[in-house]
C-alpha cells in the first residue's frame, strides 16, 4: 500500500458498513484505531510501508457493531462516510467516526489479503 | 554527704590560658597550661565535680538507701553544709594547688625550651662556618668563588627560614588547650634529633680530624639549611594544610534550646576540632538568653505537681534518683514511678491548650510593641539631620556631635524600647550606654531607622554583645576518647560551659565514586513518539 506523492492512490477496497450500538449516552461502534499524520508510522504493527501513516483499525470489541460488520484486525480505514482518511490526523478521525448525529457509518476499508482474493478470483475466471 | 561547692575551674583536666607567647624561633611544645591572672571571679561556680576524660560517672555518691537499721549503722559526716570543705575537696585544692605552680614551671619551662632550640638552629650553621676559622685558621684553604657564592646562599636561605617561622610560629595563641599537640611535640622531637645528630657528625669527622677543605664545610652547613627548610615544609603541611579538606560533618547542638549547626572539618584531633567549634560558636549562634527557657521548666512543674505518692507498706520510699541501692529499692522505684507516668497520663491535661492561647497572646504582644517601636525610632530620627557645610554657621550651641546628637533623641525612644526588650526578655543583653554608643554610631553612619533596630529585634551572635557576655568564659571538653586522637565517624564530644553546654557529633562525609559518559554533541536528535489509540 505504498504510494507514490502527488499520483493518485489505487487499492482495492472493500466497504463495510456499521450500525452504532447505543450505550447509555454514547454511540460507539467497538474498535480502537490508531495511526495518523501527526503520529508515528514506525510504531504500526500493521501496516505493511513502516512509513504508511493512514489510519488502521488495532482492536475490535468481541461482539461489538464492527465485528458484525465483518471489521478485521489491522484493516486500513481509507474513507468515512465519503470523508477520506488517509492523510488526517488521529484526532480528525476520532472526530470524523463519533459524529453523534450520525447513527451509521460506511467505511472504505482495505487489507492484504483483498488483493489476494481478488487475484485468485481473477486468475479461475480470466475471462470476464 | 557529697558537697556541691567546689572549685570547678581548678580542675587539671580542663583548661583555658589566655596564651603562652613563644619567644623562640621554632617553639613547638605547646604544653597548655593555665595562667594565674585568668581566674576571676566568674570562674568560681558552684558545679559538680568535673568528669574525668573517661565518661564515668564520679564513684561518690549520696546516701545509700536506708535500710531498716539506718539509724544504727550510719556514720554522720560532720561539716558537710554547702559552705565547709570535705576531705576530698582539701585534697583536691591541694593537689590544685601544686599543679597551678608546677603549671607555671611548666609553661616557663616549655619556653625556655623553645628558647633553646630556636637559638641552637638558628646559629647551628653559622658555628659551622665559624669554628674551623678560629680551631684552625692556618690548616685552612681559603674559600674560592664558588665557595663564597655558598655563603651567600647560606645567608638568604637562612633569612627566608627566618621569615617562615616568624610567619608559621610567630601568630598569638588563640587558646589553651588540655593536652599538648602532638604534632608540634613530633616536629620538636624530630628538629631537635636532627640538629644533634649533625652536631655529632661535625664533632667527629671535622673538628676531630681538622679537616682543611673549607669548602666541604660550607656545603655541609648549606645541606643543613636545606633540610631545616623541608623541615619547615613538612611543619606547614602536617599543622595547617593537612585539615583543610573536609572530611567530617559536624552537628553542634545547644543543649538549651536545641539550637543546631552543621560544620565542615577536616582531620582533626578532638581537641582541635572543639576548638574549632568553639570559635564558630562565638561567631554563629545566637546568644544563650536563660530568660526563654523559664516557661517550659514551670511547664514541666506542673505536670507531675499534684501527684503524691503514698506507699502503705512501712517500708521506706527511695527516690528513684539514687544509684545502685538494693533490688528491692530499685524495684519499688520503678514501680513508683510507673504508677506516676500512668497517673498522670490518665488526668485530663490541658497545658497543651494554655500553651497555644498563651503563645499566641504572647506573639501578639510583641507585634505589637515592635510596631509601636518601629514608629517611635522612625519619629526620632527625623528629629536630627547632618549639618551641611554651606548652611550658614549655627550658634555653637546648636551644633552637636554624634554622642551628643544621640543623647538628644534617645529619650523620645527609650520607653518604647525598653518595654519591647522587656517582653522579648532581651533587656539584661543591652545596657543604656550600649544602646546609646549604638545610636552615636547609626547617627554617624547615616544609617536608617531599620538599620538601628536590627540589632534589637533579632538575636545576634555572641560576639556582638559587650564583653562580659562571652569573656571569661571556660569550656571543658567532656569525650570519651583521648582527647588528642583524630576524629572518627560516629564520634561525640560534649563541650561544657558554665550555663549550658554544646553537643558534638560527627559523621563522615561519603566516599565518592565518580564514572564519566561522553555525550557526541551530534548525538542529540528528536522524533515524534505519539502513538495514541482512540476507542471509537
Amino acid at each position: 500500500m505504498s504510494f507514490v506523492p502527488g499520483q493518485p492512490v489505487t487499492a482495492i477496497v472493500q466497504r463495510i458498513e456499521i450500525q452504532k450500538l447505543r450505550q447509555g449516552e454514547n454511540l460507539i461502534l467497538g474498535f480502537s484505531i490508531g495511526g495518523g499524520i501527526d503520529q508515528d508510522p514506525g510504531q504500526n504493527p500493521f501496516s505493511e510501508d513502516k512509513s504508511d501513516k493512514g489510519i488502521y483499525v488495532t482492536r475490535i470489541t468481541p461482539g461489538g457493531p464492527a465485528e458484525v460488520a465483518g471489521l478485521k484486525m489491522g484493516d486500513k480505514i481509507m474513507q468515512v462516510n465519503g470523508w477520506d482518511m488517509t492523510m488526517v490526523t488521529h484526532d480528525q478521525a476520532r472526530k470524523k467516526l463519533t459524529k453523534r448525529k450520525e447513527d451509521v457509518v460506511r467505511l472504505l476499508i482495505t487489507r492484504k489479503s483483498l488483493e489476494e482474493t481478488v487475484k485468485q478470483s481473477m486468475g479461475c475466471h480470466p475471462k470476464q | 554527704m557529697d558537697t556541691e561547692s567546689t572549685y570547678s575551674g581548678y580542675s587539671h583536666h580542663s583548661g583555658r590560658s589566655r596564651g603562652s607567647h613563644r619567644h623562640g624561633e621554632r617553639s613547638r611544645d605547646r604544653h597548655k597550661s593555665r595562667s594565674k591572672d585568668s581566674r576571676s571571679e566568674k570562674s568560681v561556680t558552684i558545679n559538680s565535680p568535673p568528669a574525668e576524660p573517661l565518661l564515668g560517672d564520679s564513684s561518690v555518691r549520696g546516701e545509700q538507701v536506708q535500710d531498716d537499721n539506718w539509724g544504727e549503722t550510719t556514720t554522720a559526716v560532720t561539716g558537710t553544709s554547702e559552705h565547709s570543705l570535705s576531705q576530698e575537696d582539701i585534697v583536691r585544692i591541694t593537689k590544685d594547688l601544686e599543679d597551678s605552680v608546677g603549671l607555671d614551671c611548666r609553661r616557663y619551662v616549655t619556653r625556655t625550651i623553645a628558647v633553646i632550640l630556636g637559638l641552637l638552629v638558628f646559629f647551628t650553621p653559622l658555628a659551622f662556618l665559624v669554628l674551623p676559622h678560629i680551631l684552625w685558621p692556618e690548616k685552612l684553604k681559603s674559600c674560592g668563588t664558588a665557595c663564597e657564592g655558598l655563603f651567600i646562599s647560606v645567608a638568604f636561605k637562612l633569612l627566608i627560614l627566618l621569615l617562615a617561622v616568624w610567619a608559621l610560629f610567630f601568630r598569638p595563641a588563640r587558646a589553651g588547650l588540655p593536652r599538648v599537640f602532638v604534632f608540634r611535640i613530633l616536629l620538636a622531637v624530630l628538629v631537635f634529633l636532627f640538629v644533634v645528630s649533625y652536631w655529632l657528625f661535625y664533632s667527629v669527622r671535622i673538628l676531630d680530624s681538622q679537616d682543611d677543605n673549607y669548602q666541604g664545610i660550607v656545603q655541609y652547613a648549606v645541606s643543613l639549611v636545606d633540610a631545616l627548610l623541608f623541615i619547615h615544609y613538612l611543619a606547614v603541611v602536617l599543622l595547617e594544610l593537612r585539615q583543610l579538606q573536609p572530611c567530617f560533618s559536624v552537628c553542634v547542638t545547644r543543649s538549651t534550646d536545641g539550637e543546631t549547626r552543621h560544620y565542615n572539618l577536616g582531620q582533626l584531633s578532638i581537641q582541635r576540632a572543639a576548638l574549632a567549634i568553639i570559635e564558630h560558636y562565638y561567631c554563629d549562634f545566637p546568644i544563650h538568653n536563660p530568660a526563654l527557657l523559664s516557661a517550659s521548666k514551670s511547664r514541666a512543674a506542673k505536670h507531675l505537681a499534684g501527684l503524691k505518692v503514698y506507699n502503705v507498706d512501712g517500708e521506706f520510699p527511695a527516690g528513684p534518683a539514687e544509684g545502685p541501692g538494693n533490688p528491692a529499692a530499685a524495684g519499688i522505684a520503678q514501680s513508683q514511678s510507673r504508677a506516676m507516668i500512668a497517673a498522670a497520663a490518665r488526668r485530663r491535661d490541658t497545658s497543651h491548650n494554655e500553651l497555644y492561647y498563651e503563645e499566641a497572646e504572647h506573639e501578639r504582644r510583641v507585634r505589637k510593641r515592635r510596631a509601636r517601636l518601629v514608629v517611635a525610632v522612625e519619629e526620632a530620627f527625623t528629629h536630627i539631620k547632618r549639618m551641611q557645610e554651606e548652611e550658614p554657621k549655627k550658634a555653637p550651641g546648636d551644633v552637636m556631635d554624634p554622642r551628643e546628637a544621640a543623647q538628644a533623641i534617645f529619650p523620645s525612644m527609650a520607653r518604647a524600647l525598653q518595654k519591647y526588650l522587656r517582653t522579648t526578655k532581651q533587656q539584661h543583653c543591652h545596657s543604656m550606654e550600649s544602646i546609646q554608643q549604638h545610636l552615636a554610631f547609626c547617627i554617624t553612619n547615616n544609617m536608617t531607622p531599620k538599620a538601628f533596630l536590627e540589632s534589637y529585634l533579632t538575636p545576634g551572635p555572641t560576639l556582638q554583645y559587650g564583653k562580659d557576655h562571652w569573656l571569661g568564659r571556660r569550656w571543658t571538653l567532656i569525650s570519651e576518647a583521648s582527647v588528642t586522637s583524630g576524629l572518627k565517624d560516629g564520634s561525640v564530644f560534649v563541650l561544657k560551659c558554665v550555663d549550658f553546654s554544646l553537643v558534638v557529633t560527627t559523621k563522615k562525609i561519603p566516599y565518592i565514586q565518580m564514572s564519566e559518559e561522553y555525550i557526541d554533541p551530534k548525538s542529540h536528535k528528536f522524533v515524534l513518539r505519539l502513538q495514541s489509540e482512540t476507542s471509537v
